[in-house]
């Protein structure tokens, strides 16, 4: 990569949705380097979504700047920033329109140009990774929400793109398919891929994201290393947000030496053990 | 008032047997789930995607879907089949809100389901502003539902449910999109309703925690059947269930817990699921293990 030359770079972005209406991003100053994992978090309503629908021209800045990959989204070609960046959408049900699985994973490679064997390999290794293989041939819509939400993350994964954006992608998924998909991102971001996700579930991010960044009422109210925003739980409580329970649990029992920025259940336990060991 | 036979009265949700199979399913959505719920009960319903969870909320809610359906359900006193008429006794909070968001501004929608029910237009009016708080969305009247966030579309859902003031409400994964005070705003209203109306709940809920410190009692469903059920503290201990890999999430403090056990630095009657109780119980642990005095606040 260029030296300087940021996943995506966001300079004094605001935006409203009507030219007279409220600014719903009021100065958004963030910048993202090639190969971050990076988890959006914010209560409902704070911007998040808005603000990740600029990372690939969905949205444009109503002033500031927004640039991917460097080129600046308001004159990138849509067909260009559609190739760098995947988007995920929150509700699957509003991204798939095809009436079989194979033909939804197919839409987006096929739109960029491939042939066939390319979009086949495509399909197949998407659909592997997500855990659909065998699903391939059923109709779309007749799969479970967990499993849809799968087919919506596939779809996107088919394309290939160097910039991933999930938006909330564990909604309404048990435990097994959570951990199914930030395993998929997980290797997908040590494979060098760019990936923001945008997501309420704390525990997991706790677990997984390196950098955290904190959208409250359209501005940026943290950003910085994941241990150091979500034990800061006066600053998260100003954005409806609370540290996971392991951390709250941690922060409680701070007096007797266990770390006030214990992120993690492992981490809790073994702090536990170590205190009662030495003591007993 | 029912005080005379408690045993008959007491339960308002009766299932046996009951078993579903959607058309050209190859297997049993729910296959034979016995279940009783008290008078007041609040019962998490918990377990994998494609468990039987929605089906059984549409069941209990005689909201039957197409398919082939076999034992008995009632509610309520009243027996539920499919085609039963509405049961005016118990309200349902669907999954994807967009299901049940029908009006175009969210007051509209508020008052469709009590105008349904011919309430007095009046009553419905000054309630609006009330359910509208309880969830986080005052002022929001004349707001254009189909601009709310998907939060905000959620709550507007459960507040749907609420102004019919029901006996019973069932609930099916109402706080997945919503952020983590939301949840507990959410779970306070309900709390709030059980307080002062004593409605009975049962709610689908992958959200561990917060089940674990409110429900008086969870079931877990697996492959259509119900696999388990216990008080948190009880069923949380299941290590066949939970503290796997591949396991539901379990309330991280019961997981901490259950490792202490494990490890023998704990004794196994000081297990919980529930956070306040957790907390006390490792600061005991490491004071009486740094020899300090327990000092109870």
């Amino acid at each position: 990569m260029l030296d300087g030359q940021a996943a995506i770079e966001i300079s004094d972005l605001v935006f409203r949705y009507v030219p007279s209406g409220p600014e719903v991003l009021r100065g958004v100053n963030v910048r993202v380097e090639t190969g971050e994992f990076i988890a959006l978090i914010g209560q409902n309503g704070a911007g998040k979504t808005t603000l990740a629908k600029h990372f690939n021209g969905l949205l444009k800045p109503s002033s500031g700047t927004v640039r991917v990959l460097g080129r600046d989204t308001r004159s990138a070609p849509v067909a260009d920033l559609a190739r760098t960046v995947g988007y995920v959408y929150q509700n699957p049900d509003h991204q798939i329109f095809a009436q079989r699985v194979r033909t939804e994973a197919a839409f987006g490679p096929r739109n960029l140009g491939l042939g066939q064997a390319e979009v086949d390999r495509r399909v197949d290794a998407a659909l592997a990774l997500v855990g659909l293989q065998d699903f391939a041939d059923e109709f779309a819509f007749s799969l479970g929400r967990g499993q849809r939400q799968k087919l919506a993350v596939a779809s996107v994964l088919a394309m290939e793109p160097p910039i991933l954006v999930v938006d909330e992608p564990t909604t309404g998924l048990d435990q097994a398919g959570s951990r199914g998909i930030l395993d998929l991102l997980s290797r997908w971001n040590a494979d060098g891929r760019t990936i923001v996700a945008i997501t309420h579930d704390m525990t997991l991010v706790a677990e997984r994201v390196p950098r955290t960044i904190v959208v409250n009422d359209g501005r940026i109210l943290a950003d910085g290393p994941t241990r150091q925003v979500l034990s800061d739980t006066a600053l998260l409580r100003t954005a409806y947000l609370r540290p996971p329970q392991a951390t709250r649990i941690a922060q409680r029992l701070s007096d007797l030496g266990v770390a006030a920025d214990t992120l993690t259940v492992t981490e809790l336990y073994t702090q536990m053990s170590r205190l009662l060991g030495r003591g007993g | 008032m029912d005080g005379a036979t408690p045993q008959a009265d007491d339960i308002v949700i009766r299932v046996r047997d009951l078993r579903f199979r959607y058309p050209g399913a190859a297997r049993d959505a729910l296959a034979g789930i016995n279940l009783d719920v008290r008078r007041g009960e609040f019962v998490g319903v918990t377990g994998p995607s494609g468990a039987g969870k929605s089906t059984l909320c549409l069941c209990l809610k005689g909201l039957i879907p197409a398919g082939t359906f076999g034992g008995t359900i009632s509610v309520a006193g009243q027996p539920v089949a499919p085609g039963t008429a509405y049961i005016e006794s118990s309200a349902l909070v669907f999954q994807n809100p967009e299901t049940q968001i029908i009006g175009l501004t969210v007051a509209e929608d508020l008052a469709f389901g009590p105008e349904n029910l011919r309430r007095d237009p009046a009553g419905i009016r000054a309630a609006i502003p009330r359910y509208l708080e309880q969830v986080r969305l005052s002022g929001y009247e004349e707001a254009d539902t189909y601009r709310l966030s998907g939060g905000q579309k959620q709550r507007l859902a459960i507040a749907d449910a609420l102004i019919l003031e029901p006996q019973i409400l069932i609930l099916d994964e109402p706080t997945s999109e919503l952020d983590p005070i939301g949840k507990d705003e959410v779970f306070e209203v309900i709390e709030r309703l059980r307080r002062e109306r004593s409605i009975t709940v049962v709610i689908v809920e992958h959200a561990a925690e917060q089940l674990a410190d409110m429900a008086d009692r969870i079931i877990v469903l697996d492959d259509g059947a119900l696999v388990d059920e216990g008080p948190p503290d009880e069923l949380y201990r299941n290590p066949r269930l939970f503290h796997r890999p591949d396991a539901e999430r379990a309330p991280q403090i019961s997981e901490v817990l259950f490792q202490l056990i494990q490890a023998g630095l704990m004794s196994e009657e000081q297990f919980t699921a529930r956070e306040e109780t957790g907390i006390e119980r490792l600061r005991s642990l490491l004071m009486a293990s740094s020899g300090q005095v327990v000092q109870h606040a």
